[in-house]
């Protein structure tokens, strides 16, 4: 069943000149994760804010077109109700963490504490979310004295105690070095698996291949691409267009011509088909 | 212009040991990613060559200058510093004055400021938006804007914070473009990176540092070969570095030429000479 469903979503930012996102039409079905991918200035970001009501609630300009999530549209509801239907996780940490509190437990809380949530429920739901995204120990800590995979643990962890029905990340790792990139695909991988609906834009190829259900790439505001990971992402289109594309995709294109790359195998996104396709071309 | 760190400790107030004991030099005109996981102390260490940081104990040589011995001010004019974020230096009203701001500063006469400026922007592809505000550009661009606003200062040394952060392909490639140019021109390049890949394909020298001292210091090749040393840093080998040795290339590939070549010349694959 489709949870999510942009019909025909056209946006303007104010006092700019041209649409950010051109007539786009999605679904997204109940615990499927489907992946964004696209160039800087594609409308990934303005996407995510479509989806969980920045626009057209902070954000205003012209939206032309309908954003429904469980029966229920965008300008019908409030930010404050819409977040329990799609929760954004930011890019970069610091700007979502609230500068407001001075332990993670507080700031996980601080959601709650807006839409009065009666007391002994929020520390169930704070203690549950903590436990799911593994930080609980960091709970007496201040969210400014974290490393940034931390940092980005605690601004989802605020995210998913509010339980969205969908939840919307924005690059979530691309502030982060390795092990922080980890620890926050590992938990929203754990959070996929139990069911959860994930929208998210991301840049890393072998993630989306293992993590994706669907992968659509946005180019000028508009859905150039859409299907599985392994027909989108390993499609010619995308390197033309200048999109990012996987090195082990990149090479074996290159050596199809010198006859290094079986001409009848799909070209590799991950480490391991191209281990199999590069072993299989030799003689 | 050297930069030479000898024995370098560093300590935040507070009692965070970032930087144990770091001994190194950097020569005239070489070009350096520093990699590690974060907290390893690799802005701690960089933020040392421009006096941002002064050694707790231990000393940074900048050419001639002690760094503790010497303001910030006169640094800026050896060592340029282009900020990951580049939200955290951009504040004029348009492109061209942000980027006039450093060698106007630096003292530098009007002529040579307008030719500095000129270049930086060139060098960025920015020529055609110098007079737009750099908050109306995209975040591409800003990055942009960030660059050309330390070139512009032509400075001996210039490092660069994770410049490839958020960036798309076509940017990447943009700023492996501008660093190739500045190495060219025989300017010291100092780049702190994530992007394990970026590393590979645009530096010759890489300094891994782990938990404040340096944990490996060598030629690309020789770095990139040691996925046990960096694996306690957590950095994975690039992408094509590690599909080299899992199909038994006998070098360290770093780019798909290097890995097509190494992989042609397999014996498996050198096919029949009758060919």
């Amino acid at each position: 069943m489709a949870v999510l469903k942009l019909h025909n979503i056209t946006y303007q930012y104010p006092l700019t000149e041209t649409p950010v996102l051109k007539n786009i039409n999605l679904e997204v079905q109940e615990g499927e994760f489907l992946a964004v991918i696209g160039p800087n200035g594609a409308g990934k970001s303005t996407l995510c804010y479509t989806i969980s009501g920045f626009v057209p609630h902070f954000y205003k300009g012209e939206l032309n077109g309908t954003v429904e999530i469980a029966g229920v549209e965008t300008h019908e509801s409030s930010l404050s109700q819409w977040v329990v239907n799609a929760g954004l996780v930011f890019q970069n940490p610091f700007n979502q963490i609230s500068g407001a509190k001075y332990t993670v437990y507080e700031e996980i809380a601080f959601g709650l504490e807006n839409t009065g949530v009666p007391r002994e429920e929020m520390r169930e739901r704070v203690d549950r979310a903590m436990a799911l995204t593994g930080i609980t120990d960091l709970s007496e800590r201040s969210p400014y004295s974290l490393s940034g995979g931390q940092q980005q643990r605690v601004a989802l962890t605020s995210i998913l105690v509010m339980e969205p029905k969908i939840l919307v990340l924005d690059e979530p790792t691309s502030q982060m070095d390795p092990i922080g990139s980890r620890e926050v695909l590992k938990v929203i991988k754990t959070l996929s698996e139990r069911g959860m609906t994930v929208v998210m834009v991301e840049h890393k190829m072998e993630w989306i291949a293992s993590f994706a259900d669907r992968v659509i790439a946005l180019y000028e505001g508009e859905i150039l691409l859409e299907g599985t990971p392994e027909e989108v992402l390993t499609s010619p289109e995308l390197a033309i267009r200048g999109f990012g594309i996987s090195r082990y995709t990149q090479v074996a294109r290159q050596a199809g011509p010198l006859g290094l790359w079986p001409p009848d195998q799909r070209l590799p996104i991950t480490l391991d088909e191209a281990v199999d396709g590069f072993s299989r071309s030799q003689p | 212009m050297k930069i030479e760190v000898s024995n370098l400790f560093f300590s935040y107030p507070g009692g965070v040991d970032a930087l144990q004991g770091i001994s190194l030099s950097i020569l005239k005109g070489e070009k350096v990613a520093v990699i590690g996981q974060n907290g390893a102390g690799k802005t701690t260490l960089v933020k040392h060559f421009n006096g941002l940081l002064l050694p707790t104990q231990g000393s940074v040589r900048v050419g001639d200058l002690d760094t503790t011995k010497t303001t910030v001010a006169k640094l800026a004019a050896r060592v340029g510093y282009v900020f990951q974020n580049p939200d955290d230096q951009l504040f004029c009203k348009n492109v061209e004055d942000e980027v006039s701001y450093g060698p106007r500063n630096l003292g530098y006469p009007a002529e040579q400021v307008a030719a500095l400026v000129d270049d930086a922007l060139s060098l960025t592809e920015l020529a055609d938006k110098n007079e737009t505000n750099p908050y109306d550009l995209s975040a591409t661009w800003r990055k942009m804007v960030a660059l050309a606003s330390v070139i512009s200062m032509d400075t001996p040394v210039i490092i660069f914070d994770e410049p490839t952060t958020g960036q798309d392909a076509v940017n990447v490639a943009r700023i492996a473009n501008v660093i190739r140019e500045l190495h060219a021109r025989g300017k010291t390049v100092i780049t702190i990176t994530h992007d394990i890949d970026f590393c590979a394909e645009n530096f010759e020298r890489i300094i891994a540092l782990s938990q404040g001292k340096v944990l490996l210091d060598g030629h690309a090749r020789e770095v990139l070969g040691q996925e046990e040393i960096l694996a306690t840093t957590y950095v994975d080998p690039p992408q094509l570095t590690r599909l080299g040795k899992r199909l038994g290339l006998p070098v360290v590939v770093r780019n798909p030429d290097e890995f097509l070549e190494a992989y042609q010349k397999l014996p498996t694959n050198l096919g029949d000479p009758g060919e």
